[in-house]
């Protein structure tokens, strides 16, 4: 048992002094949340627009104050004429702006037609987009309330159509996909490639040597890595919960178990990987190649399972990142408890029984 | 002046405070077979990358084959050779292959790479091997092989980094023959090695102790003046009070 | 008493059948410095190998202080020592820490065998905090050799230890090694320097997986048949090409800063030199030369 320690104890030294890869162990989690809960959102909030109404009728009133109402415009200040567009849009500070032209109500009411110009900053295509969207929507609302007031039949309602979801929220999607990611990353890859680095380095050959227990060799390296990981999921959720204002629904301990199960997964496909190869590089591209990227594929966190080909689809099932996703989300966002994940932990220790199970089959206690 | 190919002259290179190559000075004949030797550390890699126009000088003066280490690095790439124990072919290319790949490197016309690796195969006997790969082909067929390919464009110098490590002894005499018949061809032989064996095959042979050059002479010379019976007595009398590990 | 007994044990690698091992037999007894010598591929890591446990013979038995290399594998791994080739230790611990873990992977402490490594541990201690991947090639050697020492093995594997050592610490090595046979510890070297055998008890002559010769260096050196001429002449790259020329060679090489010579038949050193003179050649010495074990290594060759 002490041999045990000492090996577990040499582990986290190879760790701890490898600075670049303590960074990423540690850096990671935190730069993934950060670049995902705030540069890759698709959320648009409280962005500044100028108004310039030429009208003055009720008509335009009602839509800058449907404008107004909601929660992703505000309006900066309403200009008088749109030769002052221009510097407004140059600040910097203005996103869009909304011009009404003369005689906006009585054209919409005597000649069924009226128009309205949305022009946007277009520097950010995305967001740009995402604006005239919303706009359009809320000009579209009131085309419809119009509508039903039946005061003039034949009005053209503009087509927009969400393609995501409605409310256009991220943060609760990626938070299990980013959890499934770097634990995948840190279990599958890092206790590879610390393995396979004794047999490329010759001290693997010394371990066998010795009277050590060459499988606990292996379990042993997994240890820090287990530790480190479970740190990991700890502080993904304290930054989900505290930056993100994700709030973890269901049972903290039950997501802490499953969790832990995965990680389980995660370090012994690593540990598979390891006895299947003999070099750092290979194990590194199997990792990266075999694992990273069907987890972003086909885990459903990036792209939906359901829209992918049958034969896609069966596959995504051999993906562990897969159900844990799925688990994670059930726990964390739906707020469920274990009846509503049992199936998906079932597969998870199935997964880990089989792929100890042939690693231990695989694994030499001598060279070839 | 014509038959001096290398010329070095309070050649020195420091990194900071540690100065790597101190001072060091000597002259290599053209066509001699050179012995550059020192313990791990001593300064001998440092002080080739600068005659081979990699590395520039701190101080001092060098002269390759007739160009200035300062100036001139791209003419002296053009006009020396370079093999290393560690790398020097390509195992998954034939031996056709590497061989004008080098020839191709060194900026050899389509005809000259033709009539030269026709040549070289001959010469070494390997006409049934040439569309091998070279990984499959022994250690000793490699070595000889990859110094084939080092002087393929004729150059003046040849560089030698621990040339014949690992073979037998009689594979080691076919690689030295090769040696002695480019030396005779007028090709200058720079070995750098710290197995005195090599050491002892050598015209001449200067011994680099803590980045300083502290004996150069024959080695029969060398062995009276120390009065010991072999090089590797020589090289441990000089570098035993080396100070710098690695 | 014999300590390794090896009986024609036989390695093939790969689809190619490559033999690696060609039905090796030897013996070692207690105590003694057994040396193999052999260039690259010659099958020396093949037989550290299938010795230390790591690796199964395809063919043969063999058997360390009368245990079995095959079946008794698991008490082999507690009683022998064991350098390999690549090894190299763990670059970012501290000396003290890869000591302290092999001594506790061999369930022992570094206090406990102290004495055993003392001589070599006291040369490297003070560098004690200093890292593996920071230390000189000899200092990592000797940490190494300290490594396979901890456990107080009863026979010593050593798999090319001096390979890329220059010359002052290859000498400190083999006198470590000198050191250790006076505490009754049988050791096993390999190397493919042949300067290194006379340094050996006994030594095996090995290529191509098979034993060329074995016996003490001294009588490896007095049955070498043919009575040999080193010559010398002021040009080297022409004096070779003459040598092999002359009808009365029956061999010739060359050795360092000379030519060793045999004749066919009975030697005549004077029409040898009279030839060499007529071939234009100037400075000519030939005088008799010490049989080395590279001498005997060739003849066996060729």
């Amino acid at each position: 048992m002490k041999q045990f320690f000492t090996f577990i104890n040499k582990e986290f030294l190879h760790v701890l002094r490898d600075r670049k890869t303590l960074l990423i162990l540690f850096g990671m989690p935190v730069v993934q949340i950060l670049i995902f809960g705030f540069a890759l959102t698709n959320e648009v909030k409280n962005s500044k627009i100028v108004v310039v109404d030429y009208a003055k009728d009720v008509a335009s009133k009602e839509i800058i104050n449907k404008i107004e109402a909601s929660r992703y415009f505000e309006i900066d200040h309403i200009l008088s004429g749109t030769n002052e567009l221009e510097t407004a849009f140059k600040t910097g500070k203005i996103k869009m702006a909304v011009v009404f032209p003369e005689n906006f109500n009585s054209n919409l009411l005597h000649q069924n037609k009226a128009q309205i110009q949305i022009i946007a900053d277009a520097s950010d295509p995305n967001q740009a987009t995402t604006l005239t969207n919303y706009a359009s929507s809320i000009i579209a609302d009131y085309q419809s309330q119009m509508n039903q007031l039946n005061l003039a039949p034949y009005r053209i309602q503009p087509q927009i159509k969400m393609l995501y979801n409605p409310q256009l929220k991220g943060a609760p999607n990626f938070v299990p996909g980013v959890m499934a990611l770097i634990l995948m990353l840190i279990c599958v890859m890092m206790t590879a490639i610390s393995i396979v680095k004794e047999k490329e380095m010759g001290t693997m050959e010394i371990l066998l040597v010795s009277p050590f227990k060459s499988i606990l060799v292996i379990l042993s390296k997994a240890v820090p890595y287990l530790i480190l990981s479970t740190i990991n999921v700890a502080s993904i959720l304290l930054l989900s919960f505290f930056v993100l204002e994700l709030p973890i629904k269901g049972n903290l301990f039950l997501l802490f178990s499953e969790s832990i199960l995965f990680i389980i997964t995660c370090l012994t496909l690593g540990i598979f990987i390891s006895v299947k190869t003999d070099s750092m590089q290979t194990a590194m591209l199997l990792s990266l190649m075999g694992m990273l990227l069907p987890t972003l594929l086909f885990s459903g966190f990036m792209f939906p399972v359901e829209n992918m080909p049958i034969p896609l689809q069966i596959f995504s099932n051999i993906v562990p990142a897969k159900w844990y996703y799925i688990i994670v989300k059930r726990i964390m966002i739906e707020g469920l408890g274990f009846a509503a994940v049992w199936k998906e932990t079932l597969i998870l220790i199935g997964t880990t029984i089989f792929l100890l199970f042939i690693s231990l089959k695989s694994f030499k206690i001598r060279m070839s | 002046m014509e038959n001096k190919v290398i010329i070095c002259k309070g050649l020195t290179k420091r990194f900071g405070d540690f100065i790597a190559v101190d001072n060091i000075t000597f002259e290599v004949q053209k066509g001699e077979i050179f012995g550059f030797l020192g313990a791990n550390g001593a300064g001998k890699t440092t002080a080739m990358r600068m005659l081979c126009g990699l590395s520039k000088p701190t101080s001092g003066e060098a002269n390759i084959a007739g160009f200035d280490v300062y100036k001139e690095t791209e003419k002296i790439k053009k006009n020396i050779g370079y093999m290393s124990q560690k790398f020097s072919l390509y195992d998954d290319l034939t031996v056709l292959e590497n061989i004008n790949f080098f020839a191709g490197i060194y900026g050899l016309s389509d005809a000259e790479i033709k009539s030269n690796s026709q040549s070289l195969i001959e010469s070494l006997g390997m006409q049934d091997l040439a569309d091998k790969r070279v990984g499959s082909l022994p250690l000793g067929w490699k070595q000889k092989l990859a110094f084939s390919t080092a002087i393929i464009h004729k150059p003046e110098i040849v560089f030698l980094d621990e040339p014949t490590g690992g073979v037998d002894p009689l594979t080691r005499r076919q690689f030295w023959d090769l040696i002695y018949e480019a030396s005779g061809n007028g090709i200058t032989i720079f070995v750098t090695t710290h197995y005195m064996d090599e050491a002892e095959y050598c015209d001449r042979v200067s011994i680099m102790v803590d980045g300083r050059v502290e004996a150069l002479e024959s080695p029969s010379n060398l062995k009276k003046q120390f009065n010991v019976g072999s090089m590797d007595e020589v090289f441990y009398h000089l570098a035993r009070e080396a100070k710098r590990g690695e | 008493m014999e300590s390794v007994i090896v009986k024609n044990i036989t390695k093939v690698y790969g689809k190619e059948k490559k033999i690696a091992v060609d039905h090796v037999s030897f013996s070692v007894s207690k105590g003694e410095l057994f040396g193999l010598i052999g260039p690259d591929g010659a099958g020396k890591t093949s037989i550290f190998r299938i010795l230390t446990t790591v690796l199964l013979p395809d063919g043969g038995e063999a058997s360390i202080d009368g245990l079995d290399v095959v079946k008794n594998y698991k008490e082999i791994r507690s009683t022998i020592g064991y350098m390999p080739g690549k090894f190299s230790l763990y670059q970012d611990l501290t000396i003290e820490e890869n000591l302290n873990f092999f001594a506790t992977l061999f369930g022992t402490t570094i206090q406990e065998n102290y004495d055993l490594i003392k001589d070599i541990y006291i040369q490297i201690e003070p560098f004690k905090d200093r890292r593996a991947g920071k230390l000189s090639g000899g200092m990592k050697q000797k940490l190494a050799l300290c490594c396979a020492l901890i456990h107080k093995p009863n026979v010593l594997f050593l798999d090319e230890p001096t390979t890329g050592v220059d010359p002052v610490s290859r000498k400190e090595f083999w006198e470590m090694l000198k050191r250790l046979k006076q505490q009754n510890i049988t050791i096993i070297v390999s190397t493919p320097y042949m300067d290194e055998a006379n340094l050996c008890d006994r030594i095996a002559l090995i290529q191509g997986g098979k034993i060329l010769q074995m016996d003490t260096p001294q009588n490896i050196i007095k049955s070498y048949p043919d009575s040999l001429f080193a010559v010398k002449a002021n040009n080297m790259h022409k004096l070779l090409p003459f040598l092999t020329e002359y009808p009365e060679r029956k061999g010739s090489y060359a050795f360092g800063e000379y030519a060793h010579f045999s004749f066919n038949g009975n030697p005549d050193v004077s029409a040898l030199e009279k030839y060499l003179k007529e071939k234009g050649l100037e400075n000519i010495e030939i005088k008799n030369a010490e049989v080395t074990i590279e001498d005997s290594f060739i003849k066996l060759l060729s």
